[in-house]
């Protein structure tokens, strides 16, 4: 009689759901944002199913006097949900520190534990909505240096990336493709070059994957290729049923992150079968010699971390 | 009377009105909003102490939804 082969749990914690940032532990690894919803109550059942803890909010001029007396805080549950005020709508490294300020001054008010965090989005241009490199990094060395954890938003180069973690981000958040697209993952291998360069030598550093994500595989996709974290808010607001797309990103969350620490089998140019040669009554069409997988000089894809 | 600036808009106020006497006009929750008075942030404990002067530039945030 064998012994069963037991599953590997050594490199799964129990805390391997929570993301941690900046001496911050948050009960999701998943980040939603709380704009472009039809209705408030829609946003409040959303952001409930996705199983988050953490919500984006945007500072803005308040309505003086608003359409319907409203306000986005009476349907988040403060208790719940810590509050990442954003930056967007920024072009400049000067705007971006003020509104930084505004947002962290409402949320002090609030005794909210997001008060000293700040989601930093330093736009390039309207129509993209990609990152500005140069002022993102300006605004990310002075919001550091005024005390703020700081969320960098970036693009998928590496380089940046580096700059942002050497600048003092407490997370780097690379986008998976524009803001809203819903083109999930363009640059898997940029990401994965993010990681390493990130994460290599410092493997608690948090990188999460924000924006472009279209639907609940991009999710998963975010954590199979061993990122921390991911921050969407179009994919679920603008999904059909968004609820029910909060609910599947929650799982998709949950799937990846199981199949990162699970490890994928590389991706291979020939197949390899999963019956047995052995004892086969069958012929085959032509002579052909088996393949074998070590002998591939074609990796398609090499897994992250690398193996040793 | 005095002239400010009050998000963007030109307003008309009487003598000694402070900060928390404009958000009770404008219909302002404090709890939710951060004000700045030409471009310093005013803390929350000022709110009621703080008289508007001539040209002061008030501008007053709140959350909204966003990603």
């Amino acid at each position: 009689m064998t012994m069963p082969t037991p599953i590997p749990t050594d490199t799964v914690t129990d805390d391997d759901g929570c993301l941690k940032i900046a001496g911050k532990t948050l009960a999701s690894r998943v980040i939603v944002g709380t704009g472009r919803y039809d209705t408030l109550e829609l946003m409040r059942d959303s952001l409930d199913a996705s199983g988050s803890s953490c919500v984006t909010v945007a500072v803005r001029r308040e309505k003086l006097y608003d359409r319907d007396g409203k306000n986005l805080l009476d349907f988040i549950d403060l208790s719940r949900f810590v509050l990442l005020p954003n930056t967007a709508g920024c072009y400049n490294a000067i705007d971006a520190v003020r509104i930084a300020r505004m947002g962290r001054e409402i949320l002090r008010g609030l005794e909210n534990p997001g008060a000293d965090w700040v989601k930093l989005e330093v736009l390039g241009d309207t129509k993209t909505l990609l990152p500005d490199p140069v002022e993102t990094l300006e605004a990310c060395k002075r919001l550091v240096d005024d005390g703020f954890h700081v969320l960098c938003y970036t693009s998928d180069c590496p380089i940046t990336a580096v700059r942002l973690k050497d600048a003092g981000a407490a997370s780097v958040m690379p986008a998976g493709s524009p803001i809203g697209s819903g083109q999930g993952l363009l640059n898997p291998n940029n990401l994965r070059i993010i990681l390493e360069y990130l994460k290599g030598d410092d493997p608690n550093y948090p990188v999460i994957i924000d924006a472009g994500v279209g639907t609940a595989s991009d999710v998963s996709q975010v954590f199979e290729l061993g990122a921390d974290g991911v921050l969407l808010n179009t994919a679920i607001a603008h999904a059909r049923n968004p609820v029910l797309m909060a609910s599947a990103i929650k799982h998709a969350a949950v799937a990846g992150r199981q199949a990162f620490h699970a490890g994928r089998i590389p991706k291979r140019l020939y197949a390899t079968a999963s019956s047995p040669e052995e004892g086969l009554i069958t012929s085959r069409p032509w002579k052909t010699t088996p393949h074998k997988q070590s002998n591939s000089p074609y990796p398609l894809e090499k897994p992250y971390p690398p193996e040793n | 009377m005095l002239k400010i600036e009050f998000n963007g808009n030109e307003e008309t106020i009487g003598e000694s009105e402070t900060i928390i006497d404009l958000l009770k006009r404008a219909g302002v929750e404090a709890k939710f909003c951060a004000v700045e008075v030409n471009l310093e942030i005013l803390p929350k404990s000022e709110y009621s102490s703080y008289r508007l002067r001539d040209g002061d530039r008030i501008e007053v945030v709140t959350l909204v939804g966003g990603g």
